[in-house]
């Protein structure tokens, strides 16, 4: 026999709503399963019970306000002998002592270790003392006990991927992936329409429509992010009149520069120095000169921003991130580097924090990186200006009439006519492809 | 540090929210996921608690048809609330084992979050003893109603942004007699995804966890 006590929800909880039953007396509960509600100043809370067995007896009543550990119900444990005096424990003293609160108001921690998917009739659970798991799949969760119920699966044959061999979520899809499905005859698309608002009733057996042709396309929802950038792109399409401008850049200093001290930033600082932070420090001194090129439109006003963020776009797996790297001009090659490789790096685990996504002023995207050659980039609103590079390649040039081999990429500027012009673009151009020609910053 | 993913969601169905929030729950439970703060709005829905009383919705069926209003009982603490556009709703779903045990605290720190933010409008909110949300004089600005399940929590809290205060005529909120208001009417200035910022950034310290941005816009306004 299990004692059920009102829990501790809280140091500054000295009472709690009983607001309803989720077993009836006679009923089967097992262990964590939600057994009652309560409710303590706005906040409902399932209880789970703290063994499996029978509801033996219903002490309080629903909409009963009662004081803490006190006893609201017993179950009479499962007809199996080991249980009960490990239970005995708990129910101990339900005087007001100052004991361990989680030990009452806590689910217990350790869910019950079970055994074989539970058969149809009268599921019964093997109760295993608190001790931890001789099973190996470990705790299991709610989730998963639920869909091997669902499923009728054995969790024993599921092999468990999370912490200590646990049986997660996935594992348990990944199991029911490769099993064949018992019955489930995948639905026609047309079939399926409009989903029964109801608690499923059982579906009756479908005919077995004709034999069923391979579906022409497949339909999914658009991520967040993916409507996010759709929605913002098409903003920016319909906001800015998009031009755009290219020009040849000899990149043959800046590939000697980072060739030379390759190696030492790699052993040093552990990244790998690219051609970005040299273009975003050359762009940096570009818009220094052309401020103008690092404002923005509100309404019929020109906003110049004092600062200089730039922008970095980021290739996700399914999407694009641009992060800032704030006060880009206090930055030299390495600075920049260095906040390149950390944003990009927390873009691609998602460890963003929102601010860092904020308050650009200018963006570079570097499809080089890609393969691409020239690209015609869409503005990153409410900036009117952003840089492509495309790759870096040794190519023949003509230089003073004697051919040259050169390290050579193209830049292309989109921005935006409504405020720029071309000849301002191409004078901020010239400039960046000046500082990138005449290289002579140290990087180290 | 504990992290806490944000989610903006912008304007979201309540019964497509609560799918959500119920899958992330579980999620959470299973440790699979941190905690997270979802942020959004809602269409114009009235929504009750499981001990909400029916006589505190004080229109019938075809009235809030007619109004566009929909209807959802909820597994929430709480009385009657109206949610719709304007109102900032967050959905903290949070393991409380892996910060306080206590739901009493975790109740006031939702309090004190949106009081911290409040603040930076320049909007001087309290507390009301006894009478959980947050207030404005002797006026209630948020609701909180929150539903635990394993010490990992779910529903939250509304505050009132630029809410069209008129839709509230519909219930007694909360059971209670007490007027509502909202930022815009207190003469504050000011949009949803100003407030979102400030909140998250006041969660993530009452709550002493990390903000992470889940699904990041591209590029956010220059203030």
């Amino acid at each position: 026999m299990t004692d059920v006590v009102m829990p501790q929800m809280g140091e500054s909880i000295v009472e709690g709503t009983l607001t309803k039953w989720l077993k009836k007396p006679g009923e089967h509960v097992e262990r964590d399963e939600p057994l009652f509600e309560i409710s303590t100043d706005k906040v409902d809370t399932e209880i789970p019970s703290p063994a499996a067995g029978t509801l033996s007896e219903v002490l309080v009543d629903e909409g009963k306000t009662v004081g803490i550990h006190t006893i609201v119900a017993r179950i009479e444990d499962g007809g199996n002998g080991a249980a009960p005096q490990a239970k005995a424990a708990a129910p101990a003293p339900p005087a007001k002592t100052a004991a361990p609160p989680q030990q009452r108001s806590a689910p217990p921690p350790t869910p019950a270790p079970q055994a074989a998917a539970p058969a149809p009739p009268l599921p019964r659970v093997e109760e295993v003392p608190l001790a931890p798991a001789a099973e190996p799949a470990g705790p299991l969760s709610p989730l998963v006990r639920r869909m091997a119920r669902e499923h009728n699966i054995d969790l024993s044959r599921v092999a468990g991927t999370g912490a200590g061999g646990r049986i997660t979520k996935q594992d348990v899809e990944a199991y029911l992936a490769q099993a064949p499905a018992p019955s489930a005859v995948p639905a026609a698309p047309v079939a399926q329409a409009p989903p029964p608002p109801a608690v499923r009733p059982a579906p009756p057996p479908l005919p077995p429509l004709t034999p069923a042709v391979q579906a022409k396309a497949r339909i999914e929802p658009m991520s967040t992010m993916r409507m996010k950038i759709a929605e913002h792109m098409v903003m920016s399409v319909r906001t800015s009149p998009h031009v755009t401008t290219v020009h040849r850049v000899d990149m043959t200093k800046v590939a000697k520069m980072r060739e030379r001290y390759k190696a030492d930033v790699q052993s040093r600082y552990g990244f790998s120095l690219t051609y970005l932070p040299f273009i975003t420090r050359a762009a940096v001194a570009a818009l220094r000169q052309y401020p103008l090129l690092n404002a923005s439109l509100d309404g019929n006003n020109i906003i110049y921003h004092n600062e200089i963020n730039i922008g970095i776009a980021v290739a996700l797996e399914n999407g694009l991130i641009v992060p800032v790297v704030r006060g880009a001009d206090e930055k030299n090659v390495l600075g920049l580097q260095h906040s390149i490789v950390d944003l990009a790096t927390r873009a691609r685990s998602r460890q963003l924090k929102p601010e860092e996504v904020q308050g650009g002023t200018f963006s570079i995207t570097n499809f080089g990186s890609f393969g691409s050659v020239l690209g015609t980039p869409i503005i990153n609103q409410p900036q009117v200006a952003i840089l492509g590079v495309g790759t870096v390649d040794k190519m023949p040039v003509v230089i003073d009439d004697a051919i040259a081999i050169r390290s050579m990429s193209y830049l292309s500027l989109a921005f935006d006519h409504r405020l720029i012009d071309g000849a301002l673009a191409d004078q901020f151009m010239t400039r960046l492809k000046q500082v990138l020609q005449d290289w002579s910053e140290d990087v180290l | 540090m504990r992290s806490c993913q944000l989610r903006e969601l912008g304007r979201v169905d309540y019964g497509t929210a609560l799918d959500l929030q119920q899958q992330l729950v579980a999620e959470r439970k299973e440790d699979s996921i941190p905690d997270q703060l979802l942020l959004l709005e809602h269409p114009h829905v009235i929504t009750m608690g499981r001990n909400g009383h029916l006589q505190n919705l004080l229109a019938n069926d075809d009235v809030l048809r007619r109004a566009g209003i929909s209807f959802y009982p909820t597994d929430r603490g709480g009385d009657i609330t109206y949610h719709g556009p304007g109102q900032l709703v967050g959905y903290p779903i949070v393991d409380l084992r892996e910060w306080k045990r206590d739901v009493g605290a975790y109740v006031r720190g939702v309090e004190q979050a949106i009081i911290d933010t409040l603040a930076d409008f320049g909007i001087s909110a309290g507390r009301i003893p006894k009478l959980t949300g947050v207030w404005v004089g002797e006026r209630k600005i948020a609701a909180i109603g929150v539903h635990i399940s394993r010490w990992v929590t779910s529903h939250g809290f509304a505050l009132n942004v630029t809410t069209d205060l008129s839709y509230f005529q519909y219930i007694v909120p909360c059971g209670l007699t007490k007027p509502v208001t909202s930022m815009a009417q207190l003469g504050t200035r000011t949009d949803l995804t100003e407030v979102s910022r400030s909140l998250a950034a006041h969660f993530g310290r009452v709550f002493d966890c990390e903000m992470l941005l889940e699904a990041p816009a591209l590029a956010a306004p220059i203030k």
